[in-house]
């Protein structure tokens, strides 16, 4: 590692610091756009699955692939603009839609070295710059110049700010008993504690005793990330893709990576901060990355699932759920949580 | 005491994990899929294809033009035109099906007095123009000699039957 450094130093001098950053960018924007692609083919095949299909097979060996041909067929496609179309903004739109998703990943931690940014604020970071990806799909539907689209934006503008707020109030609840931001920090709290002692240390995460905000924070997320079934704002039966319906080509494909990069860090929150991220579940397995990516797998498989379960809620109910249930839930665990760390039985000293 | 019951399912997402359950055993499920072009469904002997006229063993054309395979078209799909031959028969001297507008009820089938106008069981075909797929007398005479082997024995199959 010193070698290296000293290499970079002696080649590109005092920009050498710039350099290993992007490098550590690419490593990390690389991966994650596989990811992405391989995660619509996963997706795929789950629904098909669970449909009693058996999903995409023709391209490459088990249909593998297909994400490959379906990423070139987007970027050889026509980007159409419509003639009433507000030009730059619906240019610009699918950036501030994809900018969020990738930015967010900067203090997202891998290990507790592995992590581009290790910064104190980092949960603050990630829910200032993950609100911001509701820009670019406002922005969207209102430069199409149509009404779906606009209804589309409308709709995921409303329902990104309703559920915003329990999301937030669960988080509250993490940092609350971790006494931090840096989710570095709140990944070690987790190892600490009665079952963590015992060597299974699966039961001092934080799922267990914020058993609630852990629910609510994964169906917030999912609310949060359009998917089914809170995706009204794409609504096919009703209006036809909502805000993206005027996008072909790489414009639409970069809302489609947003969503999916959006979903793989939703998943990766929520291993770090209720299921101890890269922490081995009991006391005999090593701590490490695999960890995290076990943790992550297993909650993008429930987002398919709920897809591929659930029928999507209406408008109305989708309101409901997020201010008139989600929110006295959050509330309440709120004052639980306050009153339990003040009192003897607390468990996070 | 019943609301209760309610909030408290509703709560505790019950209805939720039930169709999770659902989808999660069909997860494991055999798979129904065909595979279509290596693997294919079974046929019925009235399945009701691509059409055909057919011929009698001594290669006199079955149709006399009596028309009522148009008439009864729903779709308004065929078109016969019919004058009396040389020898004094009748027969047609236009018999047109047009397949994009055919929507294949079978009714000419049913109509026709002497086995003449029949679906096959082809239904792999295309056209790549839109008047591909205009079938001429001649055209559809040509099917009914290319499969008239599977099409008898179809017919004898169903002849219980009517």
């Amino acid at each position: 590692m010193d070698a290296l450094m000293n290499f970079g130093l002696g080649i590109f001098g005092s920009a050498w610091p710039a350099v290993w950053t992007l490098l550590k960018i690419v490593l990390i924007v690389a991966p994650l756009m596989l990811g992405v692609a391989y995660l619509t083919y996963f997706e795929r095949k789950v629904i098909g699955y669970m449909q009693v299909r058996i999903g995409p097979n023709r391209v490459g060996p088990w249909g593998l692939i297909q994400p490959i041909a379906d990423g070139l067929k987007l970027l050889l496609k026509e980007i159409i603009i419509p003639t009433t179309a507000n030009k730059g903004i619906f240019i610009i739109a699918p950036m501030l839609a994809i900018a969020p998703a990738l930015a967010c990943w900067a203090v997202v931690p891998f290990t507790d070295s592995l992590v581009v940014a290790n910064i104190d604020a980092s949960l603050l970071y990630i829910m200032a710059i993950s609100s911001m990806g509701v820009y670019g799909i406002i922005l969207s539907g209102w430069a199409s110049n149509s009404k779906y689209a606009f209804l589309g934006a409308m709709r995921s503008a409303a329902q990104m700010v309703s559920y915003e707020i329990s999301m937030g109030f669960s988080l509250i609840c993490v940092l609350m008993v971790s006494n931090s931001l840096n989710l570095v920090d709140i990944v070690n709290v987790q190892d600490q504690g009665r079952f963590a002692g015992w060597g299974l240390s699966f039961l001092s995460w934080n799922w267990l005793p914020l058993f609630p905000m852990f629910i609510v924070y994964l169906i917030s997320g999912t609310a949060e990330l359009n998917r089914a079934p809170f995706d009204v704002a794409e609504g096919e039966s009703e209006i036809v893709a909502g805000f993206h319906v005027e996008y072909s080509g790489m414009a639409f494909a970069l809302f489609f990576l947003a969503e999916y990069a959006n979903m793989i860090l939703v998943s990766a929150l929520t291993s770090i901060l209720f299921l101890g991220g890269w922490l081995s579940p009991v006391g005999f397995l090593p701590d490490g990355i695999l960890w995290l990516f076990i943790k992550m797998s297993a909650i993008l498989f429930l987002f398919l699932w709920f897809r591929a379960t659930f029928p999507r809620y209406r408008y109305d109910q989708l309101m409901r759920l997020g201010w008139k249930v989600f929110l006295p839930i959050c509330l309440i665990w709120l004052v639980v949580v306050g009153v339990w760390m003040m009192s003897p039985l607390n468990i996070w000293k | 005491m019943g609301s209760m019951k309610e909030i408290f399912n509703s709560l505790f997402l019950k209805e939720l994990l039930k169709g999770m359950s659902v989808t999660g055993r069909y997860f494991f499920a055999r798979k129904i899929t065909v595979q279509y072009p290596e693997e294919k469904t079974p046929q019925s002997f009235r399945f009701r294809g691509l059409h055909a006229l057919r011929r009698y063993p001594n290669g006199e054309e079955r149709c006399i033009a009596c028309k009522l395979c148009e008439a009864i078209c729903p779709a308004l799909a065929i078109t016969i035109e019919a004058e009396p031959r040389d020898d004094g028969s009748r027969r047609t001297t236009r018999y047109d099906i047009d397949l994009t507008k055919c929507i294949f009820c079978g009714f000419c089938e049913e109509a026709c007095p002497v086995d003449a106008v029949v679906e096959t069981r082809i239904f792999e075909y295309h056209g790549e123009k839109r008047g591909d797929l205009y079938y001429t007398k001649q055209m559809l005479l040509a099917n009914g000699d290319r499969y008239e082997d599977q099409i008898a024995k179809d017919r004898e199959l169903d002849a219980s039957y009517r």
